[in-house]
């Protein structure tokens, strides 16, 4: 099985991703140019965390017109499961192939700490798994992670389930002193209607390995393995 | 031909930036500061051409990249 990353100038996680996925989960990994236009065989394509075009205008905003986007977008149309991180949730949000947006952090501060996130739901090829509710600690790491959708798109995630992660304390409870942004619903990650693509701000390959202060990351990888698997028997 | 486009958050959107600016005026005595919002100017140079035209063109820049419409609204005026 083949985890594709793509790297965009500016990307910083690429390399992190590509590590986790080969030589903690096993699969093959292959890092893409932002300018390729082909994704190489990918069964999973990974947009990672960083700066892409140095986040310039808005977060994402230049990225989502990367020529290998095209390619990404076509993937994701034949139903092909794609993982947006941190700043590859972004570029997903501007893309259009997530709904809503990211807005400055409700406390104007670059936010880098190991939060605890609640699991939502389990049936997306990064949560396929995991246990209902399961809690992962991982890394946030970013300044604009407060997620924003109007009140009627907001109102059809969650009538959709398309909530995959929340911001909770140690427990797994919502509230407001442990949403580290801002984020409406205290939302973490989201999938689109089709649930094949999607975007979360925590950086799951970050926390891949117990030296790397939580191992829970590893999860979100090993699901797209288990889901593939189950897809071709 | 010059272009102007002023990019502004929507209203329902909470403008963080907006807001600490706001209490900065505040904090300097200028008491009767009620809200501020933050935004981004953009000059767009232009080659000659018809002015409607230009607007038009303008306006699909400003809708396509230079603001999301999701959370932005956005104005655009052409100077002669």
């Amino acid at each position: 099985m083949k985890f594709s990353v793509v790297v965009f100038p500016g990307s910083n996680s690429d390399y992190d991703a590509a590590y986790a996925a080969s030589r903690v989960i096993g699969e093959q990994a292959e890092l893409i140019w932002h300018k390729d236009t082909d994704l190489k065989g990918a069964d999973v394509v990974i947009l990672p965390g960083g700066f892409a075009h140095g986040d310039y205008l808005r977060t994402g905003a230049i990225a989502r017109f990367s020529p290998v986007m095209g390619a990404v977008k076509s993937f994701a149309d034949r139903g092909g499961p794609v993982l947006g991180i941190c700043n590859g949730f972004q570029v997903l949000l501007e893309a259009g192939l997530l709904p809503g947006a990211m807005v400055r952090n409700d406390r104007i501060k670059f936010v880098s700490q190991l939060v605890p996130i609640r699991v939502e739901q389990t049936d997306t090829p990064f949560t396929a798994a995991c246990e209902p509710r399961q809690i992962l600690r991982m890394p946030i790491a970013h300044g604009e992670g407060n997620y924003y959708a109007p009140p009627d798109v907001l109102a059809e995630l969650e009538k959709n389930r398309q909530v995959i992660f929340r911001y909770t304390d140690a427990g797994g409870e919502v509230g407001v002193e442990w949403n580290p942004n801002g984020s409406l619903n205290s939302i973490a990650g989201i999938c689109n209607r089709e649930r094949n693509v999607v975007g979360l701000m925590p950086h799951p390959e970050r926390a891949s390995e117990l030296s790397l202060g939580s191992a829970d990351g590893r999860v979100v990888l090993a699901s797209a393995v288990k889901a593939l698997a189950s897809l071709s028997r | 031909m010059r272009a102007r486009v002023y990019v502004t958050l929507k209203p329902s959107v909470f403008d963080p930036q907006g807001r600490v600016v706001a209490d900065a005026l505040v904090t300097l005595g200028y008491d009767d500061v009620k809200d501020v919002r933050q935004g981004k100017f953009f000059e767009v140079e232009l080659g000659d051409g018809d002015p409607i035209t230009a607007k038009a063109r303008v306006t699909e820049m400003a809708d396509k990249l230079l603001a999301n419409p999701v959370i932005e609204s956005y104005r655009v005026e052409v100077l002669q």
